[in-house]
Order: structure tokens, then sequence, then C-alpha cells
């Protein structure tokens, strides 16, 4: 048995040093049908060893073999180190399941190897698999990492072995793990009070800070046939990693236009934003609309957040005083040609459940703005960009527009700024 | 001191009197002076009786005004140099207008000198003096810090150097420190503030770009996809950059190249020493073997290497011997490859030799995003033939590996949960079906679970939590990021091994498992899903019991998790001789395991020591409580 443990051991320093991906110790399930004669089959093992090996401490000062003292004893070994079996879980070895502490093979570790199945001598297999697992068999692509030879204290001609078999290479017990306490122990030295102030700093420190963001992802002006026109997109948040205030606003006009210089739309939301998961969150909260007039406040809710492939979503639902339902879904995808040069795909989608002609929105796909941006960041935080832009009315809001006279479809070319501190 | 070093201090000063500061702080780098090399060694404090002095100053680096926090007017902080066996105290002066601290990095002693705010003592009031005392009980190389806001950040760091009682077994003819640091124009705060408002790509300058597509440069189309819909950035290695940072030795930028000097056949030895925030550093010094001899303070068994990879807080000590009357540049690359520390190793001061130029930054795989090595072609050297059929000698396990002409069993290595000994639990992998297996081999993802919840009982799942590692492997054995293939020997965790046996060889009383969590878009750090300031419970050892902690990396970056008032045992396959350290490099989808003796009574700060990391919550209490201690 010992000789077999002494293979296995081999086994994964002989591979897990040098590429430590191919080590076996992970292999869960693992089902080796021990095998008594391993040992002689493996070219490396020197049963002189053995013997030595077997006689490591133990913990709890059972009455074992004479214990090793390491760096005198070196014999001239291959790395029989077990303790790359640590990690081999799954592993079972009915009738050596004593723990650790008390085990006489302590340091072969394989005590505390819960699921390995090791009927004792049941089978070849181990015998014939373990001379693939030398280090003669490892010659690898990546020689200077298989190179035992240069590995320090670890030369094959000696003090490979002298690792002595305690230490890391024991498996660990099963103690309970203690109850936490409840008082901070700097409290016994530091009486009356004196560490409260820096506990609470010590937490604000680490993970408990505020931060904010103001970000204008649009901020243009919008050339276009006869009608030149501005338009903006903001968003700000603050607060901690969580639970954030966040302030957005959008709106667009139209300068020196044939009806002169006005707004067209303008809206502010202010919402709560709670993190969802790593990507996503939920915000609730009011908008409410400068205009058109005349003005309207709603009930908001929505998602925000970065979907797969990096695309910067959002979607919300809006519900006015007046009991109409809006919606709008906006996305928008950072294409980097170089490290500073970025081309910006953007859409949004207007709706609505119903028409109100005050505002002349009608029902379904109110409008949609197909945009697409190139800037160049000067700084992160600072980018002009050109692009095009083109937006159009659906449906009945498309009516709305034409019996007032206005355009259904606007396409722009546009020149502005992204900008964010 | 020389007269060239004279003449430079002071027309340095007469710049700026002469109001020379606003000119150079407008002039491009290029056009800075360059200095022909600073030769000057830290300066150094030493004795039972040491006052530090903590205030705000300016500093100069490659000819630029920075604004800084030193300590006795230096960045670095001076060199603390004391002897084994002797007692010392420290008398910390706090001159800023806030709270301050010093944490003696890797130093064993009482857990209410151990200076931590609001843990181990109250801090250090603005204008107070904080006097620690303590007996000094080991030998090595470590470093003190502020462990106060950001301040670490802006040179409140420092190199300490003890010297042995005895003769110190690593002998050599003359010794430097090197103190690795990272420095940027921009406040901490506002460093801080961007990576919450945008995330890691805002430092990043070499992410992925359609240029780089149509070169057919990094991933092709079908990874990036891939990666996209996983809203997984390959190239965030680093979330603070070269474009933002200068790497500094010795608080020297790369231009004032700062110069060691020998004689050419000596053995120098080299501390080194990791002080940045947020830097990883690959070490190397062209033309000259590197013996690595002391990792973390502790010595190791002599390897030796051409270059190895420093994470940040860790320590090593290396000997080289130039035996050419020459120039050789100590070069310490940035993990991410955006920028480099160098200096100069030369007979003489003024001399300087071919700086490398920068190599092509890593890519991150799928094994750093946790999903094990599917890289089949990284097996070689496995004889698959006779590793494959122990595989199917038997039971629930066989089922699953069957059919999957793995290559190689080897790429296992993370399934490590009881829960998931059959193969057939594998990610996307259909029970049996090696078809599954072999699309993933070819880059396909389909069907990983990036976020399964039953990986990893114990973490709380939640916004912060944004990978979690279907199969989390290993890689002691392997070199750090992008280390993989540069054509000569690189350290790695496996190397180290212990000079003396380690002090307590017990086995484990217990194991835990603790996850490295974090959201990159969100920019939330964690330990278990849980930030410091969600004030959980501390992490509870009961004095003098030993734990085998594991310590499983769900993120794609690499965190140099440090635990205060311990060492602990690296568990790599070493037994009695397994390397100690302070401070563990836990790679990208990696794990660590390392056995700890809970033997200093009190309660003590476990972190993540990338700065913006920990100051985003990647902090624990941990609590070392006599037994039967009520409290």
């Amino acid at each position: 048995m010992k000789s077999l443990l002494l293979l296995i051991g081999a086994a994964p320093l002989a591979l897990a040093t040098p590429v430590s991906a191919q080590s076996m110790q992970n292999m869960p399930g693992m089902n080796m049908p021990a095998a008594q004669p391993a040992a002689k089959k493996k070219p490396v093992a020197k049963p002189a060893s053995q013997p030595r090996r077997a006689a490591a401490p133990t913990a709890k000062g059972k009455p074992a073999t004479p214990k090793r003292r390491a760096p005198a004893a070196k014999p001239k070994s291959a790395p029989h180190d077990m303790s790359g079996m640590g990690a081999m879980s799954g592993m079972e070895m009915p009738g050596d399941k004593t723990p650790p502490t008390a085990d006489p093979h302590a340091g072969h570790d394989m005590s505390g190897m819960p699921g390995m199945t090791m009927p004792d001598g049941a089978g070849g297999t181990m015998k014939h698999d373990m001379p693939g697992m030398d280090m003669q068999a490892a010659p690898g692509g990546q020689p200077m990492q298989h190179d035992m030879s240069s590995m320090p204290g670890m030369a094959m001609d000696g003090p490979m072995a002298a690792h002595g078999a305690g230490g890391t290479s024991l498996m660990p017990g099963n103690a309970p793990a203690p109850q936490p306490p409840t008082d901070n122990y700097a409290d016994r030295v530091y009486k009356n009070g004196e560490m409260a102030a820096s506990r609470t700093m010590l937490h604000k420190e680490h993970g408990g800070s505020s931060s904010s963001m103001i970000l204008f992802n649009l901020a243009e002006y919008q050339v276009r046939n006869g009608r030149d026109g501005y338009r903006w997109d903001g968003e700000a948040w603050f607060g901690k990693d969580l639970d954030r205030l966040v302030v957005k606003t959008e709106g667009e006009g139209v300068l020196a236009g044939r009806s002169g210089t006005y707004m067209e739309t303008a809206e502010v939301q202010a919402l709560y934003s709670r993190a969802l998961d790593p990507y996503w969150n939920l915000q609730a909260g009011v908008r409410y609309d400068f205009k058109a007039n005349p003005s309207r406040t709603y009930a908001t809710i929505g998602i925000e957040g970065v979907a797969p492939y990096w695309f910067e979503t959002e979607a919300a639902l809006f519900l006015s005083n007046k009991g109409e339902v809006l919606g709008r879904i906006e996305g928008y995808y950072d294409q980097r040609i170089t490290q500073r040069l970025i081309l910006q795909p953007r859409l949004e989608v207007n709706l609505s459940a119903q028409n109100v002609p005050e505002t002349r929105i009608g029902a379904g796909i109110t409008n949609a703005e197909l945009g697409l941006r190139l800037r160049y960041e000067l700084r992160r935080e600072f980018a002009p960009y050109i692009g095009v832009s083109y937006d159009r009315k659906f449906g009945r809001t498309a009516d709305y527009a034409r019996s007032d006279g206005g355009d259904v479809k606007a396409a722009s070319f546009v020149i502005g700024v992204r900008t964010w501190f | 001191m020389s007269p060239g070093l004279n003449r430079r201090d002071l027309f340095r000063g007469a710049a700026l009197a002469g109001g020379g500061l606003a000119l150079s702080a407008w002039l491009p780098a290029w056009a800075q002076p360059i200095s022909s090399g600073i030769a000057k060694p830290l300066p150094t404090v030493s004795g039972n009786d040491i006052t530090l002095k903590i205030a705000h100053q300016m500093m100069m680096i490659d000819g630029r005004q920075s604004h800084a926090i030193g300590i006795n007017g230096t960045v670095p902080a001076p060199l603390i140099r004391l002897r084994q066996g002797q007692n010392v105290r420290l008398s910390v002066i706090n001159d800023l207008e806030e709270d301050s601290s010093i944490h003696w990095h890797g130093l064993l002693l009482p857990f209410q000198f151990d200076g931590v705010p609001g843990i181990s003592f109250p801090g250090i009031k603005p204008k107070s003096t904080f006097v620690y005392e303590f007996p000094i009980v080991q030998a090595g190389t470590y470093w003190y810090h502020s462990h106060s806001g950001l301040q670490e950040q802006l040179g409140h760091y420092g190199p300490i150097v003890i010297d042995p009682e005895g003769e110190d077994p690593i002998q050599s003819d003359r010794e430097h420190v090197i103190v690795l640091s990272d420095h940027s124009q921009m406040h901490p705060h506002a460093i801080f503030r961007k990576l919450k408002q945008v995330g890691g790509g805002y430092f990043n300058y070499q992410r992925q770009t359609l240029a780089g597509l149509l070169a057919k440069e990094d991933q092709p189309l079908k990874d990036r996809l891939d990666w996209g819909n996983m809203r997984m950035d390959p190239t965030d290695v680093s979330d603070v950059t070269g474009s933002t940072y200068t790497y500094l030795v010795n608080g020297h930028g790369p231009r004032d190249n700062w110069t060691a000097l020998f004689k050419p056949g000596e053995r120098v030895r080299l501390r080194f020493v990791n002080a940045s925030a947020m830097t990883t550093f690959n070490v190397r010094i062209p033309s000259l073997k590197l013996t690595v001899v002391q990792a973390d303070g502790l010595n190791v068994r002599p390897v030796e290497v051409d270059e190895f990879q420093i994470a940040v807080a860790e320590t090593y000590d290396v000997i080289v011997t130039p035996t050419d009357d020459r120039a050789y540049t100590l070069v310490g690359e940035s993990v991410d490859r955006s920028g480099m520390a160098r200096a100069t190793l030369a007979p003489r001061e003024g001399m300087t030799a071919e700086v490398p130029p920068l190599r092509k930054r890593p890519l991150a795989d799928m094994k750093d995003m946790g999903m094990g090595d599917m890289d089949m072609s990284g097996m070689s050297g496995m004889d698959h033939a006779a590793m494959g059929h122990d595989m199917s000698a038997g039971g629930a396990a066989a089922g699953g590996m069957a059919g999957m002409d793995m290559g190689a069993g080897a790429s296992m290595p993370s399934m490590q949960k009881p829960a998931d000994s059959s193969m057939a639990n594998m990610p996307g992998m259909g029970s049996g079906s090696g078809d599954t297996m072999g699309g993933m081999a070819t880059g396909g993802m389909g069907g990983m679970n990036m976020r399964d919840a039953s990986k990893a009982p114990q973490v709380k799942m939640g916004p912060g939590v944004q990978t979690i590692s279907p199969m989390p492997m290993d890689r002691t054995g392997e070199p750090g990021q992008g280390l993989e293939d540069v054509g000569h020997r690189v350290l790695v965790y496996r190397d180290l091994m212990a000079v003396e046996r380690n002090p307590d060889v017990r086995a484990p009383d217990r194991a835990m498992e603790i996850h490295l969590t974090g959201n990159m878009e969100r920019y939330m750090w964690s330990f278990d899903g849980v930030k410091l300031s969600d004030k959980r419970e501390p992490i509870p050892f009961i004095e003098n019991e030993r734990v085998r902690v594991t310590l499983v990396n769900d993120t794609m970056m690499s965190h140099p998790i440090h635990l205060h008032g311990h060492f602990f045992e690296l568990v790599t396959g070493h037994g009695e001789y397994s390397p100690r350290k302070h401070t563990v490099n836990v790679a990208p989808g990696g794990k660590v395991s390392f056995d700890v003796t809970a033997d200093a009574v009190g309660d003590w700060a476990f972190h993540c020591h990338m700065l913006y990391h920990m100051h985003a919550g990647m902090m624990r209490v941990v609590s070392v409580r006599p037994r039967g201690d009520a409290a």
C-alpha cells in the first residue's frame, strides 16, 4: 500500500509542478482500484525512501514510527510529495478513513480523501497508468517549466525528497469552526469608545463610500434641411454601490426654423435606482415633461443596464397623471475603432398605449431615432463627435404631425460633444 | 554621494526657487532632461528609538513635480534597519490634516501595534503622535505603509530590513533595497472615482479594437463575440495602468534612472519590495541570472531564474553576480505591459544599458475566467493513453470521462468539490458527451454557466458577484499572467521552498474556503460576496488552531491577499518545508491553499492588497481568540 501511495504521490508532483494544469489532484470521482505492485512498475520511485516516508509525525503524538528529520535525511528518491494529493477530494479509501491526526500514514494524506474508492489490490489499472505519468514522459512544450532539474532543492539527484512528510502534506481534519466573536478585541486595549470613530471610518473606507457621475451621452447641434435643431440626452447618479438617486433628462428643439426657435420636448426624471444583479438596475420614480405643452407628470418604472455583448440598454414605462401609458426603449453600443475613436450606433423607440391628441402622440410606436455617431476621446470624459441621426414618426403620431404641417421624418447631420464628469 | 549628484540637487533647488517649477510642469516628458543616473541610496533610520514624521511634500519624478505624502521628507519613506532580537520604539508624528497610520507589513507583533485604524488601534489623529513599541522577533526584508484612506498611493510607504541575530546565511558583498511602486499625478480619490464611474476601461488604452480585428491582432471574431456575450474584457489585466502611472524604483521614474552600484564579480543582494498600490511587476535584469533566496522576508532555497513576478506587497530577495564591467538594466514591467519601472546596475554612476521595449500585453483566457484548462495544446507531455484509462476505471466518473478525448484528464484539476465528483456535472458538458467537451476545446463556451451559485455555496450572490469560476485551478505551478511564453525561466510559487523546517507541521484542524469575488462593471470587490462595509462578523480562529484556507478566485483579476500578524505555509507540495508568506497572489480563475497557525491573539486585517480593491470592500477582519475566551 505504501508503495502505491508513494507512487500516486509522485505523479501529481511530476506533472503538476511543471504544468499545474495537468495535476491529478482534483479529479473528482476518480476511481482508483489500487494495486500493490504498482510501485515496482514505477520507474522513478526508489523504495529506499519509503519507510521514512511512512513515518510521518502525527499531530497528536501517536506512537508512530520515528519522526522524520527532514533536511538531514536526503534519500535519493523522486519527489514523493503527497501534498500534491491534497485536493483529491472525491476519492475514497475504505479501510483507511481514520482522521489524519491519528493516521499512521498521515504523511500520505490518503485518509482525508473522501470519496476515493481504493479497494486494496483490486486491480492493475493503476500500474499501467502510472508509467505514463512519470517525468521522463513529460517532455512538454514548455521546456523551461518541465525542467525538474532546475528546481531548487529538488534536483533529481537528491534533496528532492527532503520535504518531510508533515506540514502542508497533511490533510485537514474536520474540526468545527468556532463561533465568530461579537466584540472587538481592540476595545480591550483602547477603552472608553476610543475605537468607535475609527471603526465607522473603516467601514466607510472599505466598500461604504458614495460616488457620483454626470453624463451627457448626447449634446448636439442637428443640421437638417431648413430646420436646424438641437438635442440632449443625459443622466446623473449619486449613491453607493446598490442604491442610487438617478436624474435623467432629454429633449430637443428647433433653432431658427420656419416658426422660430422653440423647444419641442423636454423632460426630466428623478428615479431611485436599485441594483438587481451584476449588470441591471431597477429604477422607479417620476418624470415631468416641461414640453410639449400641456405638460404631464408620470410615474416611472424601468430597468437600465448592460446587456450581453456590451449593449447599454434602458427600458421604461410611464403612467401619466391623466392615466396615459407610454413606453421607451433605448440602447447603444460603443464600437472601438481605435483606442480613442469610437463609433456609437444608437436606437431609441417611443411607444404609447393610446392616442393622446393633446400632446400629439398616437397609439403604437410613436417615433424612433436611429443614430450613428463617431467620437474621438480626447479624454475619456470629453469626446467631440459627428454623426447622422434619422428620426421618424409612425402611425397616428405621424398623422398628427402631417395635419400640423410638420415633418414625419427628418435626417440630420449632427455635431456635438459626449462628456461626463 | 558624488559631486554630480550634488550639482543636480542644487540645480533642482535653483529651478524651484526661480519659478522653474511652473515651467517644468508644462514641459512634455520627452523634453525633460534625462538623468544620467541617481545613485543615491534610500535614507536610513535605525536604533531602538526611531521617530517618523508623516507629512505632505512634493516629489520630483522624471523632472516633474508631484504631490506626495512622505515620511521624514522622503518618498519612499526611509529604510528602517533593525536587528532581530532588539526592541524598537517608533514614535510616529502625523503632520497631515487627516488621520494617518503605519502598518508594519509582515512583522509579527502584538495586534494593538499592527497599525490598522478601526481594527487594531484608533489611528493617529492629525498633528498627534503615536508610539509603537514591540520586540523584533524575525529577520528579513519587509515594508511599512499607511493603512488610512488611500495615502499609500501618494507615497506613504517604505522598506524595513531586519538583520538576523547571528550571521546572515545569505552572504553578499553588497546589497541594495529596491522599492517598486506606482505613482500618478491624479489624486487617488479621483482614480477610485473613475473606476467606480466607468469600471475597468477608463485607464486601459490596450483594449481590443475593430482596427485590431482587421489587422488580425488579438482575439478572432468568434472569441470576441463569446467574450462580449459574457461581458468580459480579456484585456482587463490591470485596473490602473501606465496611462496614468509612472512606475518608480526607490521613488525615481524610468528617466531618472536610479542606479545601483557594484564592483564586477561581487555578489549583490537586491531586496525587492513591491510597494505599489495596484501594480504587479515582472522583474528581470537582461543578461543576469537572478537567484531568489528570500520571499516575504523568510529564506528560501536558492532558485535561479531569469524573471519573476512580484505581486503588490510581496518581497523577494535576489542575488545577482554581475561579472562584467558594464551596466545592466533592471526592468520592472507592469503586468499589463503598459509601462515599466527601470533602474540600472552599474560599476559607476552615469552608465546606462539598453532598455528593452515593452512586450506585448497578455490577453486573459478561459483559464483566467476559471473555466479550467480548455486549451488542449497545453497538455503536451502527458501520456494521454495512459491517463485515459484510469478514468474509465469505474463508477459514475467513467460515464463522463470515457467519451472525452481530453488529451489528458489533466484539465480537471478544478473540479474539486465533492458535489461535483462526477464528470457528468461538468458545466456545459452533457453527461457522458465527449462532443460538448470537444466543442469547448475549440473555443466555444456555450453552456458554461459563469455564475453558478452552487459552485460556491457560501458566497452571497448579488450585484457584486459578476462570476463564479466554474473550474478554478491550482495555478501555483504556472508562471504569472503573460509570462507563459517568454522564452526563459520564470519563478513560480511551487519553486519556493523554505530553508528552515516549518515551525508548526501539524495537520490542519479544519479547512475553509474563501471566495474572491467582484464585479468589474460596478467596480465592486469582496470576499464571498461580502464587503467589509457590510459589517459581517469576523472570520473566527481559536488560538493555536491550524487551518487550511483555500482562496478561490472567482474574478479575472489577480488578487494579492494579505493576512496581518501571521505567516502562512503555501500548500504547494513541500511538506514541512513549505514556503511561508504574508501575502499570496491568487491568479485569475485560480485558487491557492495555505495552512495557517493562528498563534497571534487579536483582531487582524485580512484583505486584497490591490489598494482600490480593498477600498471597494475586499477586506475582512480575522479574529484570533483564546479558547473559551468570552467577550
